[in-house]
């Protein structure tokens, strides 16, 4: 055996490198052990824990309130939606009415951190993929959108915008406003993406047919997310355990066939294009009314097993608690998308040359913190 | 048939790169549409907005009083034990006793920006600041006394 981190010859001739934890393809902490043949992938594992914080066991201290703040480190980039989940499951276990306007607050914000999360996807997969321009075009966007957060939310990342009720505040005055602009600004830019990204010749020799993932292996392994959908799969839970109202709004599943790293390339841009259309819709009919639902000051939730997922930018978030009836949960667990996505990486990438793994690492998008929780 | 092909990558490539060059070269003569902000250029200028989460500040009025009333709740909300109270007995004039804070101690290096403590005060005595710059050499720098030396609390605030 030899020591974790070193590179070294097995007696069958094959090279093993360490990929990680600090490689800037890799997006964080992820280290990744590669057996070579030359160039040619034979096996991946990945090596977990290097920024784990143990959330769920910290959160079984904390009250119903205050777990949820912990949520947005997880998968930083989905920080609002890893919140409403956590509401959500609260809401369940007490049964309150969350009002209209809370719903579509949250629902608006989810679908802006959708956005955001796609489009810093879109700008680091140029980056890994040699483009550099990309990302600051992507960036510029992502600005845009990253100043609604801030102006209603009041950080940029780590919102905790949700409570067990519905949301914290009433959006600011300018919301309304400013989603618009940034919408109209959005739309007039995929063009600039096509351009830069999508059509070039690199590109798509990078991306076609690399990193091939069947219908059968993504369910296997519990892929979720927009990498399952490019590999056929119907598994949004927007559209099949609605939670919010998404069950009222108009928009359509992305599912693609191909399963290859350019196939999970558009599955994104096409969701992206689907979340600006959910926000045009409701942005104009906010509904009034409270915001926040009746809670009590210390939430106790009955006796039970509350579960409630989500669909975050990179798959399905679960939330699983399991209460004694006391004021802060007996146990907590998140299942998180990112770390079943990992899990399909080995399958997708034995085979391919290295400089493919870092287009299919980059298409997966993983984001590390909410694989090590 | 092969030399069709080999032609015809290579013309798509520089199609392609020329598109992408094209996009680069409309920025380079549009600078006008660059949007970076040169921070710490712009310190005089940079406006934070009325929501920023930058600390937790106790308000004080012109009399050097403030809200608290030392009830504690904000140190039972915050997750991560940022907030410690320390209270005391006051005396009144008519002989009861009176619970007042002594300090609201409050360390900025602990603390997660999470707004609980604003929205589970009663009194609302505590804000969130717009402050960013917050680096210091030494970490106990960072911990902070929030009502001022001398301070009381308002008339009428229970
Ligand atoms: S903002 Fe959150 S972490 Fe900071 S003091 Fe208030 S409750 Fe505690
Ligand atoms: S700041 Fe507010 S919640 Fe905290 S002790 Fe003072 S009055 Fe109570």
């Amino acid at each position: 055996m030899s020591l974790l981190g070193e590179n070294f010859m097995t007696e069958e001739g094959e090279f093993v490198i360490n990929m990680g934890p600090q490689h800037p393809s890799t997006h964080g902490v992820l280290h990744l052990k590669v057996w070579l043949d030359g160039e040619t992938i034979k096996k991946v594992q990945p090596h977990l824990g290097y920024i784990h914080r143990s959330i769920e066991k910290m959160s079984e201290r904390l009250s119903y309130r205050n777990f949820i703040y912990a949520t947005s480190r997880m998968d930083y980039l989905s920080a609002h939606i890893n919140n409403q989940a956590c509401a959500l499951a609260v809401e369940k276990g007490l049964q309150v009415e969350v009002p209209a306007r809370a719903q579509a607050i949250r629902v608006l914000l989810a679908e802006l951190t959708r956005l955001q999360s796609h489009q810093l996807w879109w700008g680091c997969t140029g980056l890994d993929l040699g483009a550099v321009t990309p990302f600051f075009y992507a960036f510029r966007e992502r600005e845009a959108i990253m100043e609604i957060f801030e102006e209603t939310c009041g950080a940029r990342l780590t919102q905790n915008f949700c409570v067990p009720g519905g949301v914290m505040y009433d959006v600011n005055p300018n919301f309304q406003k400013r989603v618009k602009d940034v919408m109209q600004q959005i739309k007039s830019k995929y063009r600039e993406y096509e351009e830069i990204l999508t059509g070039n010749v690199i590109f798509e020799n990078r991306t076609k047919g690399v990193g091939y993932l069947s219908k059968e292996d993504a369910i296997s392994f519990g892929v979720t997310g927009p990498t399952a959908r490019a590999s056929g799969i119907s598994c949004d839970i927007r559209k099949w355990f609605p939670y919010d109202g998404y069950e009222k709004l108009d928009f359509e599943e992305v599912v693609m066939e191909g399963g290859d790293c350019y196939t999970r390339y558009m599955a994104r841009i096409e969701e992206m294009k689907q979340s600006v259309h959910i926000i045009e819709q409701m942005i104009d009919n906010l509904p009034e009314g409270d915001i926040q639902g009746k809670t009590k000051n210390v939430i106790k939730l009955p006796k039970g097993e509350f579960y409630q997922k989500v669909e975050t930018a990179r798959g399905e978030l679960g939330v699983y608690i399991v209460s004694d009836g006391a004021a802060s949960p007996y146990r907590i667990k998140y299942r998180s998308p990112n770390f079943s996505n990992l899990s399909a990486l080995e399958t997708m990438s034995v085979g391919t040359k290295i400089g493919d793994l870092v287009a299919i690492m980059a298409t997966i998008d993983l984001v590390i913190p909410d694989i090590d929780r | 048939m092969f030399l069709k092909d080999y032609f015809g990558t290579i013309f798509k490539s520089i199609k392609s790169l020329l598109t992408g060059m094209r996009k680069t070269g409309y920025y380079f003569t549009h600078p006008k549409e660059i949007l970076t902000e040169e921070y710490p250029d712009n310190r005089a200028t940079l406006k934070m907005f009325d929501r920023f989460k930058g600390e937790v500040t106790m308000p004080h009025n012109e009399n050097n009083e403030h809200r608290c009333t030392g009830c504690q709740a904000c140190e039972i909300a915050c997750p991560n034990g940022t907030i410690k109270i320390i209270t005391k007995q006051e005396i009144k004039e008519d002989g009861k006793k009176k619970k007042a804070i002594e300090a609201f101690v409050y360390h900025l290096e602990l603390c997660t920006l999470c707004n609980n403590c604003i929205t589970s005060c009663p009194s609302d005595a505590i804000v969130m600041a717009q402050t960013y710059e917050h680096s210091v050499y030494d970490k106990t720098q960072l911990k902070k006394i929030l009502n001022k030396p001398g301070s009381k609390i308002m008339e009428g605030v229970e």
